[in-house]
């Protein structure tokens, strides 16, 4: 006779506490065969507002800490992925209906992806900045820094590999983040949100929201304290208008991507989501 | 007699040879424009210099249709080592007629001549200069090897350094190998104008600079226009806002170069002196008509009544009065509309509770003047704290801590400058690192220089002008497959089949700023809010 087993409970992830929707709402998530798998909390409005309070009160510290920091708590989430592979590929196999091999490979390349990025996290400056040659007694440097809260709408047609994708280059930088994850694969994003909790990533710096990019999304376009959207999943949704509610607080703005190279690694997820500060200073022997 | 007074040292205009009036520059040649022509005037005097084309919808057609031209037969072939020379033609000439270009602005913006002789058209050539050298140096931007330019670059510029700003879009963009449309501010044509003429003398090709003049709807059609690959605006807040809204959904790229309300920070260990003066510089120069202005004084609290006293006495020595004369130190209100707004937001300031303390000294009676005012008094939540005034007019506040110097800085939806004044060097540092704000100046305000990035955090904008970031924002990496960043094993693949073969320099993935797009079909060309008003600042 075999055990039975314990199902988990899928809840947001926000403030680094594992909250249920404030609504009450959960929707249902099948298998790739139609069957039922779990409920998984709804986001409301309310819900990403306060994942929004949350990310804001983490950006400081997040921010604040070092690169070399940075990179190794970034790294640090490789190795817990790592040790948590079977979980994640089992998972996939699940919500997606696919092999084994597909599974393993796509958990593979979402861990290989965060060593890329976390490695990128005491380097982007050094690649990006400038020291500028003023024509004057000046001390004149360019830097990147992070541009502060990012909204994020993972990749929909993917479990893990693309919710890493749009979410690991906006944390390299130090901005804190609010993801909606997949809406029909959402269960890797709360199961990440785990590895997140027992990694050495502060809470706040990462807010995981499961439910309707539909309904959620507008709400981050428009919040006020939200200061860059990156659209990468919201390709069918109505995203142009979420780039003008965007524009009323001139969020800076990542388009839709489409296709298995959604969200692919580059450099430029990164700088997408800093600003370059310059600072003159006088030089003089007086 | 009293110090102040000086024998009129006017600079001569006998060096302008001005038209009565000029007509749109599009494809290498003034044109008239179809819209109604509108007089250009002195500031200062009020007395009108001459009449301006108004470019209507179907101007805007032509300008853009002459860059594209421009760009697909001509710019877009020529080589980098080529469109450099043009560039340092260009920079050699302004150098060459330097001091008519100053009397013109001077004449027609209504700065003070020492400002233009010594500042904006030295900085314009200089623009030029660095620009010039960049244009066969475009692997080593930033983007890998071969990046392309976007294509016909639209640029709206303000009011408040008419060449500079024009400087700051046309030599970024031309040195990427971009073409040009520009319009300037409807109160300040004269110099974009008579740059044309440059043009002309440097005998760069036809189309490959448009300029067109006229109002906010103009600008607002040329944003708009369905050939335009990239938008460059400096001006208001609202206006970017509307801008931004009006593109999304297009593959037209922006740089936003908006407004702002600068902290000027002055902690009691400040070498007072220097302090002073740079207070000075950061507000009243050019008439407090700059984005990044020092706008809010943060002032420590033990050294308030210090600053504020030594302030006033030397605000007591500065000179208002004709632009033209070498002595002036401040000049006109570019307009009587923008007077109108510095006057009503004083008087808020006033209502809401601040002290007002004016420079008692004579203004003339005819032309759009402000004397230098002071607020003490401030709270932060007040209209003038907070709201860009854009004239000469400083908000005093006062802070007791570091911390608190830093939150006050910071509560603003603005982040373009700031400035902090202090003798510690590692206060200077760690004070920058916590400032949200995209210049930062350190025992100086408001310097300015080609290699050194220039633009905003927050609602200040996005996109950097100056230096290597400035040159980036007009260009595109290469198409994937020639120089592909990639990562890990599986390598970044095309994501965008980019645009129609018509224009393929604009094709493949933009790794810098990735806006990528794939759902083609969702790409349609969107006409939402128009902007309604020109380059407001």
């Amino acid at each position: 006779m075999s055990r039975l087993a314990v199902p988990k409970t899928y809840k947001l992830y926000i403030g680094g506490a594992f909250p249920r929707s404030e609504s009450g709402r959960t929707y249902e998530v099948l298998r790739a065969d139609g069957a039922f798998l779990a409920n998984v909390a709804k986001a409301s409005r309310k819900d990403a507002r306060d994942a929004v309070v949350a990310a804001r009160g983490a950006v400081s510290g997040w921010s604040g800490a070092t690169s070399y920091n940075r990179g190794q708590v970034l790294y640090r989430i490789a190795e817990l992925l790592e040790g948590r592979r079977a979980q994640f590929v089992a998972e996939i196999e699940e919500a997606e209906g696919a092999s084994r091999a597909v599974a393993s490979a796509q958990v593979d390349e979402a861990i290989d992806r965060w060593v890329w990025y976390a490695g990128w996290a005491d380097k982007f400056a050094q690649v990006t900045g400038n020291a500028n040659p003023v024509a004057g007694p000046y001390f004149n440097i360019s830097v990147p820094e992070p541009t502060g809260v990012v909204a994020i709408i993972a990749p929909q047609d993917s479990s893990l590999v693309g919710f890493v994708s749009a979410l690991a280059p906006a944390l390299v930088a130090g901005n804190s983040a609010v993801i909606v994850a997949s809406e029909r694969y959402p269960l890797s994003a709360i199961s990440l949100a785990e590895v997140l909790a027992t990694s050495d990533v502060p809470g706040g710096v990462v807010n995981v929201l499961t439910g309707s990019p539909a309904e959620i999304a507008p709400w981050l376009a428009s919040h006020s304290d939200v200061n860059a959207l990156d659209l990468v999943g919201a390709g069918d949704l109505d995203w142009v208008s979420l780039e003008i509610d965007a524009a009323d607080t001139l969020k800076r703005v990542l388009r839709p991507e489409g296709g298995a190279d959604a969200a692919a690694p580059t450099l430029g997820r990164i700088t997408a989501f800093t600003e370059t500060k310059t600072v003159w200073h006088t030089k003089s022997l007086k | 007699m009293s110090f102040l007074e000086y024998a009129p040292a006017p600079e001569s205009r006998a060096i302008l040879s001005l038209r009565d009036q000029y007509g749109l520059f599009i494809d290498g040649e003034f044109v008239e424009g179809r819209g109604t022509p509108f007089q250009t005037i002195s500031p200062a005097s009020e007395e009108r210099i001459a009449m301006i084309a108004n470019a209507n919808a179907a101007d805007v057609d032509d300008a853009v249709a002459a860059a594209r031209r421009a760009y697909d037969r001509t710019w877009s072939k020529m080589s980098g080592r080529d469109r450099g020379k043009y560039l340092f033609r260009i920079a050699r000439l302004v150098q060459e007629r330097a001091r008519e270009l100053a009397v013109a602005e001077s004449l027609d913006n209504g700065k003070p001549i020492k400002e233009s002789r010594d500042v904006d058209v030295p900085l314009v050539a200089a623009w030029f200069f660095y620009y010039a050298g960049w244009a066969d140096k475009l692997d080593h931007a930033g983007l890998g090897a071969g990046p392309r330019a976007h294509g016909v670059a639209a640029q709206v510029i303000p009011w408040n350094f008419p060449l500079l700003m024009l400087s700051w879009k046309i030599a970024p963009a031309l040195a990427a190998g971009n073409t040009v449309v520009l319009k300037p501010a409807e109160t300040t044509s004269l110099t974009a104008l008579i740059f044309a003429e440059i043009l002309q003398q440097a005998d760069l090709p036809p189309g490959v600079v448009n300029i067109i003049t006229g109002a906010g709807d103009t600008g607002a059609n040329l944003v708009a226009h369905d050939d335009v690959d990239k938008v460059a605006f400096t001006g208001s807040t609202a206006v970017g806002r509307a801008i931004a809204k009006q593109i999304a959904g297009t593959d037209k790229k922006a740089t936003l170069e908006l407004g702002g309300k600068a902290a000027n920070i002055v902690f009691d260990d400040a070498p007072i002196d220097q302090a002073i003066e740079g207070i000075v510089n950061g507000i009243f120069f050019n008439q407090g008509h700059v984005c990044c202005a020092g706008s809010r004084l943060l002032v420590q609290e033990n050294i308030h009544d210090e600053v504020v006293e030594r302030l006033k006495l030397r605000l007591s020595t500065l000179r208002l009065g004709d632009p033209l004369d070498k002595n002036t130190d401040i000049g006109a209100i570019n307009s009587r509309e923008q007077l109108e707004r510095i006057r009503e937001l004083s008087d808020i300031g006033v209502a809401e509770g601040a002290d007002r303390w004016s420079v008692p000294c004579e203004i003339p009676e005819n032309g759009f003047w402000y004397a230098p005012t002071i607020f003490t008094n401030v709270q932060t939540s007040s209209r003038i704290a907070r709201e860009e005034i854009f004239g000469p007019v400083l908000s005093v506040l006062t802070f007791r801590t570091p911390a608190e110097a830093i939150a006050k800085a910071n509560n603003t939806p603005y982040g373009l400058s700031a400035g902090i004044w202090t003798d510690k060097g590692s206060r200077i540092l760690a004070v920058a690192d916590k400032l949200r704000a995209g210049v930062i100046w350190a025992n100086t305000f408001n310097r300015f220089d080609p290699s050194s990035p220039f633009g905003g955090y927050k609602e200040s904008g996005y996109g950097r002008e100056g230096g290597r970031h400035g040159l980036a924002a007009y260009l595109t990496p290469a198409p994937v497959g020639q120089a592909a960043v990639t990562a890990g094993r599986t390598g970044a693949k095309s994501v965008s089949a980019g645009r129609a073969a018509a224009k393929p320099a604009t094709a493949g993935r933009r790794a810098a700023k990735p806006r990528i797009e794939t759902k083609d079909a969702a790409k349609t060309t969107r006409s939402a809010t128009p902007a309604k008003k020109g380059a407001a600042k």
